[in-house]
């Protein structure tokens, strides 16, 4: 590869399996209705699920189709997942047999078209260029990227100003630059400038059709489609319908569509999960939770190096809230046969530290700790960070270790590796010692936060206990009230006259309150850090309690 | 002297009302950077940290006048607006802070700044640090913790990954190799600053004598870091260190990118590119800091 091909360059797609990825993938019959949304002739065809719906397909088709199994992926026809059937039955054989693979949940049946000409056209976003690009070949179809190599002169791309758009006009000079004439030099001309509306209308990473097809009756039709939607403008587009915009190479895990649900709501700091085996089958896999995607990589080589293999690859940074931090250790947690978890990112990160461990202390006290667990969590607030988490999991059925940046993620997968070898699990596992109550009274004090519940036994205070929750308060939303004796006889008089608590206050001299309204709470100025819940709890009386709703994770709890 | 930022620059964080924006403020005071003020819509009159805060951008700069630099802590989807909002009044640089911002809103923010002659660092960044001088974004997390762990050096820090960059920057200064200016590009494929520019401005700053750059899998920006080497027109020692060792290619889905070119955005070709151009490559993370003070002493250069 010579340097000096660097200016001819158009990034690589290239995906790491284990690398954020930012794209929704589309299939054929998803892609091609994007481009019907636009005038893009396709095949009259459509989806079905099963081998009748592919019979009906291909009999109101009048007999002889096309079946093409709906995958995400590149090289179908080289797999046989695209398929001529002469009559409907035969439609419905082969459909049977292409929706046996696992990885095809569907299958899109339409008409024949008779091939005069393949070519290519896409739409993608150039990163180096900062603006998208359109691309044609006048040579097109399976094993496009051979052809293109072998006939450079029938590639032809031309950069987009966004602000301009892609006109028609623009088209046709690219459709002459590449060699064709006549009406072909139109309507190609007409097909790439609405190619380039559906990019941009439907916030495409980008579009590809391969073939483009010239048939024998002279109509240009998309053959394909691969369309991927950049995730980060997913939620402006419901009616795409896309269950989980992240590109992972396989159907999401029920594990990965939660870890997507609580991430898709919340956008304070990242959370990205991916599960990378199946633990069952193997006895050295630990659950990894990292922080950054650079310092994480490396965490996970660390890891690697000391001959475990992660179950999983998983990101809370961006100075996620602890609540996030708490709920990606439930996940985290539940994947079975897990013999330890690993926590590390950079080793020196902006985010507040201490938010993490206290996520992670929750869950490790409400779920258990059944393996051991090194945790490497460097950077800002790392001192306090580590003393939560030596301070609260120590009494946990496995051993637990914190580090900061002063310790490399080697010295880190070492120490695991130490534990992990040393441990015996308890016969007898001790029982849960979550940091908040199970019961509370039903008249107890609630203010809802931005995913959750705050919920505080107002009986339970002394006044150092209370006094600490209300200072633990980054954001200072919380008031330590003190009722005086002469109200407390007052409501003992005339109790309907009495707060809204019907005179249990006379039982509650001192109450933690919000001090700023509850609509403001809700909307974020409670920042979920679980400061207080761990404050009332390290005080020695669990008056707070922090409820944070997730759907039950699968296959709960870790071996 | 440090890159991007000019000295006595007026600095407005926009979002400044938010949770990352309150909490950051306080980190860009403390840290010493020449922050004015600050806005967000619908709250003008408000105060945060001491700091006046304008509804618009505009009245921003008519009550405060000319304004630098603008960092934006706001959510992704609202980044557009506010990156436009601010170019249009003025403002030459903007450190976009949030992740999650659609690439084409992105796109529309990198046409509206080469219009305007003007720059952005992110998005996707835990921004800009000038050791002992200022920070722009959220490097560091706090005041007290940036001024531990960040100190003045030669070295210019230029990293695709946030939590990397002041890993680098803290275990370079804890081998006594202080930094003139860190940079967190962004981890986004699509940025207004990628490594390829801020390395050329590390070799127009006289305070920068050497560059260590930390990159990543795909793109290209390594490469044309390797090819900027090559053709003379960066000549300050380069030492790099490519992540994503233990990555995988995944199943490809579409075409188009490799049809003008084969194997780009491997971490096999960036270090070979780099190589080749004759930048030091480290492949051992740890060893960073060791590399990069051989390399110095060996081209005679002072810590």
């Amino acid at each position: 590869m010579k340097i000096s091909d660097v200016y001819a360059i158009i990034r690589i797609f290239a995906v790491a399996d284990i690398r954020e990825t930012v794209v929704a993938r589309l299939d054929e019959h998803r892609g091609k209705q994007l481009l019907s949304a636009v005038a893009i002739p396709i095949p009259t065809g459509d989806r079905a699920e099963s081998p009748e719906a592919a019979r009906l397909l291909a009999d109101s088709l009048g007999g002889p189709c096309v079946i093409k199994a709906l995958a995400l992926v590149t090289g179908r026809a080289g797999r046989g997942w695209v398929r001529m059937a002469g009559s409907a039955d035969e439609a419905a054989n082969i459909a049977a047999e292409l929706l046996a693979q696992p990885e095809v949940q569907a299958v899109r049946v339409e008409q024949r078209l008779a091939i005069e000409r393949e070519m290519f056209a896409a739409v993608l976003v150039d990163d180096r260029a900062a603006a998208p690009v359109v691309v044609f070949s006048s040579r097109g179809g399976t094993g496009i990227e051979e052809i293109a190599g072998r006939y450079p002169e029938s590639v032809v791309r031309r950069h987009v100003e966004i602000r301009d758009g892609f006109a028609p006009y623009m088209g046709r000079e690219m459709a002459a630059s590449a060699g064709l004439t006549g009406q072909l030099a139109v309507d190609t001309g007409l097909l790439l400038s609405r190619l380039y509306e559906a990019f941009r209308k439907y916030d495409c990473r980008s579009i590809e059709i391969n073939p483009v097809v010239w048939t024998a009756e002279g109509k240009l039709i998309a053959a394909d489609c691969h369309a991927t939607i950049d995730d980060y403008a997913v939620h402006r587009h419901p009616g795409l319908g896309i269950r989980m915009a992240r590109e992972i190479g396989h159907d999401p895990s029920p594990r990965e569509l939660l870890a997507y649900e609580v991430e898709k709501h919340d956008y304070r700091g990242t959370f990205y999960f991916i599960e990378l085996a199946d633990p069952r089958t193997g006895d050295n896999y630990v659950a990894f939770h990292g922080a950054g995607g650079g310092g994480s990589m490396m965490s996970m080589d660390a890891l690697m190096k000391e001959g475990f293999a992660p179950a999983n690859f998983c990101d809370t940074s961006g100075n996620p809230p602890a609540s996030k931090v708490y709920r990606a250790a439930k996940i985290l947690l539940s994947q079975p046969n897990i013999v330890g978890y690993f926590a590390s990112g950079s080793g020196v990160a902006s985010q507040e530290q201490s938010q993490s461990a206290r996520g992670l202390i929750k869950a490790f006290r409400e779920l258990g700790l059944r393996v051991p667990a090194v945790i490497r969590l460097g950077g800002n607030q790392e001192e306090l960070a580590c003393e939560l988490l030596h301070k609260h999991c120590a009494d946990l059925d496995a051993p637990l270790e914190a580090y900061g940046k002063d310790d490399s993620a080697r010295y880190c997968a070492e120490r695991l590796r130490a534990l992990v070898d040393g441990f015996r699990p308890p016969a007898l596992p001790r029982a849960l010692q979550p940091i908040s109550p199970d019961y509370l009274p039903s008249d107890a004090y609630r203010f809802a936060t931005m995913t959750g519940t705050i919920s505080i036994d107002q009986s339970k205070w002394t006044q150092e206990s209370a006094q600490a929750a209300v200072d633990s308060c980054p954001t200072k939303i919380l008031k330590l009230v003190k009722d005086e004796s002469e109200r407390r006889g007052e409501a003992m008089l005339r109790p309907e006259a009495g707060n809204a608590d019907g005179g249990r206050s006379m039982a509650s001299p001192l109450r933690v309150e919000l001090a700023i309204s509850e609509a403001e709470a809700k909307k974020g100025k409670c920042i979920e850090c679980l400061a207080c819940e761990l404050a009332s709890f390290e005080h020695g009386c669990m008056a707070v309690k922090i409820d944070l709703p997730m759907p039950a994770v699968p296959d709960g709890g870790a071996k | 002297m440090s890159i991007l930022l000019p000295e006595n620059a007026k600095v407005i964080v926009q979002g400044i009302t938010g949770r990352e924006g309150v909490a950051r403020t306080k980190l860009m005071l403390g840290y010493g950077t020449h922050l004015a003020g600050g806005v967000t819509p619908g709250r003008g009159g408000e105060v945060v940290e001491g700091l006046p805060v304008f509804a618009t951008v505009k009245e921003a700069v008519a009550r405060l006048g000319n304004i630098a630099a603008s960092v934006l802590f706001i959510p992704g989807p609202g980044v557009k607006d506010a990156a436009l909002e601010a170019l249009r009044n003025g403002v030459k640089l903007l450190v976009i802070v949030p992740d999650r911002v659609p690439v084409q809103d992105v796109l529309e923010i990198s046409a509206a700044s080469r219009d305007l002659g003007a720059r952005f660092v992110g998005p996707n960044t835990l921004g800009v640090l000038a050791p002992d001088r200022w920070v722009l974004g959220m490097m560091g997390g706090r005041a007290e913790s940036a001024r531990k762990f960040f100190k003045r050096g030669p070295v210019g820090v230029t990293s695709r990954s946030g939590g990397i960059t002041s890993s680098i920057a803290y275990y370079l200064g804890q081998a006594g190799v202080g930094a003139s200016t860190i940079v967190h590009v962004g981890g986004d494929p699509v940025v207004g600053m990628p490594h390829p520019q801020i390395v050329r401005l590390f070799q127009d700053d006289p305070e920068t004598q050497a560059i260590v750059m930390f990159g990543e899998i795909g793109g290209s920006q390594e490469e044309q870091v390797a090819e900027l080497i090559a053709t003379g027109a960066v000549t300050k020692p380069v030492i790099a260190y490519i992540g994503g060792k233990g990555a995988k290619e995944g199943t490809r889905f579409s075409h188009a990118g490799a049809i003008i070119e084969g194997g780009r955005g491997t971490r096999e070709g960036k270090i070979e590119a780099l190589l080749a151009a004759g930048a030091t490559v480290v492949e051992d993370f740890d060893a960073l800091p060791a590399v990069t003070k051989e390399v110095l002493s060996s081209k005679g250069i002072e810590l």
